[in-house]
């Protein structure tokens, strides 16, 4: 049956997949750069952030459907419209866990940093983001599971991805079809979550597992 | 050389410091001592700019501070805190090399300069090591070292020790103040403790709601305390080290036999005194102890009392300490301690009832 279901859809799948991850990754890299760097930004700048961010989490309540139709509107119907919409949701969970991991940074370490001589900068990127990273990388796996499973609402406006299968299962209440576009995006988040998870512990593995 | 002129600050109505003007010489060794509040951080941090000053001047080899680039300026300046800072995510040798790499020094040198600075601390094999691997005294010589990686001429330390306990304290005193004479750099030193403050400085600052109410020499201070302040800061603190010594807790008068005397006389005073043991002494100067066991054993063999003298026991001066005869008695299973004087004549015993007692006098008040 296996051999059966892979003759007919093995290709389109592979193709899916291929989009999938492709909807993900990109978006998921823009949100992230943005989200790290909207977070410091907006932890330099508390007033600020005292303002925005309630209006981010209003933000992230918004469904993701009704955002990629608006942007797909606004922009058309391109694959663009799609990575604009999963970035900005991927940037939400980046952004947050930037923001409250540099802020949780203990002030000793802000203070020897600026006591021996480092200027801003230097006390970010040598001690500030290096003790938030654990966090920035927890919000970046966050973000990806998330948009693996949005990808699929890009079939609802004829984008493709793995949601084509889900959607043409729904329609035609065909459960193998649906469980083609489930279980390969759940394989999907699994996989990219352990990748981040890697990629976040390679530098400095040694030090988080001290502490 | 460090220069205060007129140094002023306020944080909203609250002045801090109050037109505070002195001079830190070259080489020397400032401990900046006071009540909690008083100012004593809020001065340290002066002068690397880490507070800024209202108004006066602080000059540096006659340079005002304020003319100089901030980091540049903290980069030249060494900096210990107390809850040490080492950054956690970089090893000993990157902690200790990160203000040379500031000033961009290439890495041979760098390596060069941890290498020595370890080596003064004996703590070579620490180099590739966490700071989480590490003790908290550790850490904090780490944190020293750090400071003095770039070789700067003076160095800041705000309470560096007072996270640490008592003995790894003492140790680490001890080093600093070996490191500073040797490489010859000026210290200022914040601590609320008096005692760290005398054995550490070349001269003290007290300072009180943020004016100096003393800057002077340790010696001067413990003779001369400038107000009632200044003088219960140094009770308090020095109330540890009251002096009690033994003389006050002995038994005086105790018994005593010439060390010619025969067996016989012996044995009659040790029966007469319901003792065990008797104190000898030779022309009047402490030889030893003879004991009732050693008399029964070898008293049939011998005459007088000279073979059986045994120098097994205690002494100390009266003019000791009282707390180390004491801590010796409740250890060890002698019944006393001989308290001699500097001719080592016999003045008196101090006997675990005299520790009693002076327990008893502590608690209950003197009622001896």
């Amino acid at each position: 049956m296996i051999a059966e279901l892979l003759n007919t859809y093995g290709q389109s799948l592979m193709q899916a997949v291929l989009l999938h991850l492709e909807y993900t990754i990109v978006s998921v890299a823009a949100g992230s750069v943005i989200g790290v760097l909207l977070g410091i930004l907006l932890s330099r700048f508390q007033i600020l952030s005292r303002k925005i961010m309630p209006l981010l989490s209003i933000l992230q309540t918004i469904p993701g459907i009704a955002f990629i139709g608006v942007l797909f509107i606004l922009i058309g119907m391109y694959r663009i419209s799609v990575i604009a919409a999963l970035a900005v949701y991927a940037m939400f969970p980046v952004l947050k866990n930037t923001y409250t991991g540099l802020l949780e940074v203990e002030k000793q370490y802000k203070e020897a940093a600026k006591g021996i001589g480092m200027n801003q900068l230097q006390s970010l990127l040598q001690v500030e983001l290096p003790l938030a990273a654990n966090q920035i990388f927890a919000g970046i796996r966050m973000a990806a599971v998330y948009v693996v499973s949005w990808a699929t609402l890009a079939a609802m406006i004829g984008l493709g991805g793995l949601g084509d299968f889900v959607y043409q299962g729904t329609a035609s209440n065909n459960h193998v079809l649906i469980l083609i576009g489930a279980i390969p995006s759940a394989l999907l988040a699994i996989l990219l979550s352990y990748l981040i998870d890697f990629v976040g512990k390679l530098p400095g593995r040694k030090w988080r597992k001290q502490a | 050389m460090i220069e205060f002129k007129n140094v002023c600050k306020s944080y909203g109505n609250t002045q801090i410091l109050k037109n505070l003007s002195f001079q830190v010489n070259d080489g020397e060794f400032i401990a900046l001592v006071g009540p909690s509040g008083c100012g004593k951080t809020t001065t340290l941090k002066t002068i690397n700019r880490l507070n800024e000053i209202d108004s006066g001047q602080i000059l540096i080899d006659n340079v005002d501070i304020q003319t100089r680039d901030k980091t540049e300026l903290r980069r030249s300046i060494g900096y210990v805190i107390q809850q040490i800072g080492l950054f956690p995510n970089m090893t000993v040798e990157q902690n200790i090399c990160v203000v040379p790499k500031l000033l961009k020094f290439d890495r041979a040198r760098c390596r060069q300069i941890t290498k020595e600075l370890l080596k003064m601390l004996d703590m070579e094999e620490y180099a590739g090591r966490y700071p989480s691997e590490l003790s908290g005294g550790q850490q904090q010589r780490v944190g020293v070292l750090r400071a003095l990686a770039a070789s700067p001429e003076i160095i800041l330390m705000d309470e560096p020790f007072s996270a640490l306990d008592p003995q790894t304290r003492t140790l680490l005193q001890d080093e600093v103040k070996n490191i500073q004479k040797k490489l010859g750099v000026t210290i200022m030193f914040v601590t609320h403790d008096m005692d760290e403050a005398l054995k550490l400085a070349d001269r003290i600052i007290f300072l009180d709601g943020g004016e100096i109410v003393q800057m002077d020499t340790p010696e001067q201070i413990l003779l001369h305390p400038a107000t009632e302040r200044v003088k219960i800061f140094l009770g308090k603190q020095l109330k540890v080290e009251d002096h009690h010594p033994v003389s006050q807790f002995m038994k005086r008068n105790p018994v005593t036999m010439d060390i010619h005397k025969g067996i016989l006389e012996c044995a009659e005073r040790i029966a007469r005194g319901n003792v065990d043991s008797l104190i000898v002494t030779r022309d009047g100067k402490y030889a030893g102890t003879v004991t009732l066991a050693d008399m029964r054993k070898y008293g049939h063999d011998i005459r007088t009392i000279e073979p059986i003298t045994r120098q097994n026991l205690r002494t100390v001066n009266a003019k000791d300490d009282a707390k180390e005869c004491f801590d010796h008695l409740l250890e060890s299973p002698d019944g006393y301690v001989v308290v001699l004087n500097d001719e080592s004549e016999v003045l008196g015993i101090v006997t675990k009832t005299s520790v009693a007692k002076s327990v008893a006098a502590e608690l209950w008040g003197d009622h001896r």
